[in-house]
């Protein structure tokens, strides 16, 4: 790809941000979602999260991880007790990474 | 939690409201996180070959971290622009479904508001407004609320995403920093699990996942979406209301 087609892919990029994201934004005319559908989007961000989680503390490559040798396995536990103790995600993240860093430098998980 | 009731007084800049810094305030909570994954990102689209002015333009422009992470290869390897292009419209089909939440709160306001707002909606403003604010419908403290959160997610993705950028050789990607980013999620995952209908969605959703990992393009995490809202659907169908009787059996 030359430098102004890569460019030209890059801005067509930046316009499917705006339109995926602003999609149902955008008619002006009403548009009636069912009632069905509106209550159930309640569920789409929290699912979304999972979604991207669960695949990246138990997946290695797209494998079910076979081994307790893992760092990210600590990590989550030690970071879900912390969110549980304190309910504050800062430190969620800080103890997870302390202890995922630990492992993996320190131990070689 | 008390909703602030706002006196109609004079007009605030936007940025001056108070909830504009409580929307700051709840999104800098996962911003560490964010900030994490913007750093490996900027990394790997250095690393990736694209020339430095156009990962810069990339970064600055596409503002869409997965999307970006999938065309990257791609346009490395030399693929036709509209396999690139479709590739990034599969990853982001989850940004449709919420457009549609998105909806009932700002369809009032003009074109190309709506437009401006909708391009800096990343996951986590929807997922942070929502628990804000749980009733679809519009209130005057949305605005600034939501760009606080734009404001300050914006910055902890845009800076640190350009710094992995420039410095990708001296930042190590072995140390596996990115998963800052998964814990700022689940974080964020753990304070939206509010009953039990929310838990078995969620815990649906992470089967859905896994199970459909080898989908392409990202696709399995619209089937999660998918069996989390119709398993949490099933649910709210079904289950006796004991608290709260709500007037829906009209």
């Amino acid at each position: 790809m030359t430098p102004t087609e890569a460019a030209i892919t890059i801005v067509g990029l930046a316009l499917l941000t705006v339109v995926t994201r602003a999609f149902f934004l955008l008619p002006d005319r009403d548009l009636p979602l069912p009632a069905w559908l509106q209550q159930g989007l309640r569920y789409a961000p929290l699912a979304a999260l999972v979604a991207v989680v669960a695949p990246e503390v138990v997946l290695t490559q797209g494998q079910l991880i076979t081994t307790w040798h893992d760092a990210r396995l600590p990590a989550v536990v030690v970071a879900s007790a912390y969110y549980f103790w304190r309910r504050g995600i800062l430190g969620t993240i800080v103890s997870g990474t302390v202890v995922l860093l630990l492992l993996r430098l320190g131990f070689g998980w | 939690m008390a909703r602030m009731s706002l006196v109609e007084s004079a007009p605030l800049p936007l940025w001056r409201h108070p909830e504009f810094t409580r929307g700051a305030r709840e999104m800098s909570g996962v911003s560490l996180g964010i900030a994490a994954w913007a750093l490996v990102t900027g990394v790997a689209m250095a690393k990736s070959g694209l020339p430095l002015p156009l990962a810069l333009l990339m970064s600055l422009i596409v503002f869409a971290g997965s999307a970006q992470l999938a065309a990257l290869p791609l346009i490395a390897g030399g693929a036709p622009i509209w396999v690139v292009w479709a590739t990034a419209l599969c990853v982001n089909l989850r940004f449709i479904i919420f457009s549609a939440g998105w909806r009932p709160y700002f369809a009032h306001l003009r074109f190309w508001q709506r437009l401006r707002m909708g391009y800096f909606t990343a996951d986590l403003n929807y997922v942070i407004f929502m628990r804000r604010f749980p009733e679809p419908r519009p209130a005057p403290e949305q605005l600034p609320y939501f760009w606080g959160g734009v404001v300050t997610n914006w910055s902890a993705w845009q800076l640190p995403s350009l710094a992995g950028i420039l410095l990708a050789d001296r930042i190590p990607t072995s140390w596996g920093l990115g998963f800052a980013g998964t814990l700022a999620l689940l974080g964020l995952m753990y304070s939206l699990v509010a009953d039990r209908a929310t838990l078995v969605a969620a815990a649906v959703a992470g089967c859905a996942a896994v199970a459909a990992y080898a989908l392409p393009l990202k696709l399995n995490i619209v089937v999660a979406i998918a069996a989390a809202v119709a398993i949490g659907l099933l649910i709210d169908h079904t289950t006796p209301r004991r608290v709260a009787p709500e007037d829906d059996l009209t």
